[in-house]
């Protein structure tokens, strides 16, 4: 039998094919993990789907203004992370990350106790994807907010 | 396409595109380097720790750029024959696997005083890691192949089905929570204040010509190495001819 295609095109086609099987299949296992393969929980997922307490989880979103509050112990801080729809009270004794501010990221290592109060073992500051030298700050504030609140979304 | 893909033709652009390459590249990321590191001022959270993003940005983009050269050529190779894809392929594999390297090294230097830790299993680093190691395969394949005199077809294969962690490790940080930072620069605009873009965008353009004129140079000894090979053969069987008669 003559095929009407050149053997180059007729590789092209098969390549083709199995290239988009290929991305196709990649693409539904991406989507399937998309909870799995998080790196954290949101409040908001906490909230919609309280994981069990004492499972250790991560937990991640900004910290609250205003919320940081250091016991008399001098160690333990008291703080809430927000992620604008939930907000979660966390509680961690050790040493702060440098970048561990009002209003910053934040990923916290832990588990959920019976108070609903986040115990973290663990705090691991998060960047956001703004870049902007010191002299600038403040200049667009809102517009600043707004993107870290985009970045834990 | 088919016209560069005669190896004389190549040749011949190659020898003066090389160090043009070279040159403007070491000129060009040398210039960014040093205007990220003295010029620029530190970052308002970040502090002087911002400098190595100049680095680290344009070795992320090089490791996957490197990746996908490997991806179209092996393309190429599958579907057309052509020996220059082949050779394309195997040469864009180690600076491509050395900007991965860098990339994963600075991050994690990076990592240490910003988020307070060395590495994390999220998605964007787990997935570049993996593109490394990825690397690794591939070279190892490769070359063991060439060695062997075999065809390259099986490390063609394994670098198209390789590519589909590019555009993993490009989407992680958007389909799932990471540590890592969601991405600054969009096409909808740049979230890196134009003091650190502009030596940000020079350095990339610098190191990618630098990863250019390695990749040229490296294709031309790949193809130096064939040709030499072809002539000890022709002579060993000249001899041999000769022994007989």
């Amino acid at each position: 039998m003559k095929s009407g295609l050149k053997p180059k095109h007729q590789r092209l086609v098969l390549i083709s094919i199995a290239l988009i099987a290929l991305v196709g299949a990649a693409l539904l296992a991406a989507y399937a993990l998309r909870n799995q393969a998080s790196y954290f929980y949101v409040p908001a997922d906490i909230e919609s789907d309280p994981p069990q307490v004492g499972q250790a989880i991560r937990l991640g979103g900004m910290v609250e203004v205003g919320s940081i509050n250091t016991a008399t112990d001098g160690i333990t801080t008291n703080f809430i992370v927000q992620d604008g729809i939930a907000r979660v009270p966390v509680q961690f004794a050790g040493i702060l990350p440098d970048l561990f501010v009002e209003g910053s990221g934040v990923v916290a290592e832990g588990r959920m106790e019976d108070g609903g109060t986040f115990v973290a073992d663990n705090l691991l500051a998060k960047h956001d994807e703004n870049y902007m030298p010191k002299e600038l700050e403040g200049m667009e504030t809102a517009q600043m907010r707004e993107a870290l609140e985009a970045s834990v979304e | 396409m088919h016209f560069y893909a005669n190896p004389t033709r190549f040749l011949k652009l190659a020898k003066w595109l090389t160090p043009l390459f070279l040159i403007s590249g070491i000129l060009l990321a040398s210039g960014a380097v040093a205007w990220g590191y003295f010029m620029v001022p530190p970052d308002r959270l970040m502090g002087e720790t911002v400098r190595i993003l100049f680095i680290h940005v344009p070795a992320a983009w090089l490791g996957m750029a490197g990746w996908t050269s490997i991806a179209i050529a092996s393309l190429i190779e599958l579907v057309w024959r052509h020996p220059l894809a082949t050779i394309a392929a195997r040469a864009s594999a180690v600076p491509g696997a050395v900007f991965c390297f860098v990339c994963l090294a600075t991050g994690s230097i990076w990592g240490r005083p910003t988020w307070g830790t060395w590495w994390v299993w999220d998605g964007r680093l787990t997935s570049m890691l993996v593109l490394l190691f990825l690397y690794f395969g591939y070279i190892a394949l490769s070359s063991s192949l060439a060695r062997e005199g075999q065809s390259s077809r099986i490390a063609a294969i394994f670098g198209l089905v390789g590519a589909i962690n590019v555009p993993i490790i490009n989407r992680s940080v958007v389909w799932w929570n990471s540590l890592h930072q969601p991405p600054s620069i969009t096409t909808g605009g740049s979230a890196i204040d134009g003091v650190f873009l502009w030596p940000l965008l020079a350095a990339t353009i610098g190191f990618s010509l630098l990863f250019g004129a390695v990749v040229l140079m490296q294709m031309r000894a790949l193809l130096a190495d064939l040709q030499s090979e072809a002539r000890l053969r022709r002579k060993a069987m000249q001899a041999e001819e000769a022994v007989t008669a």
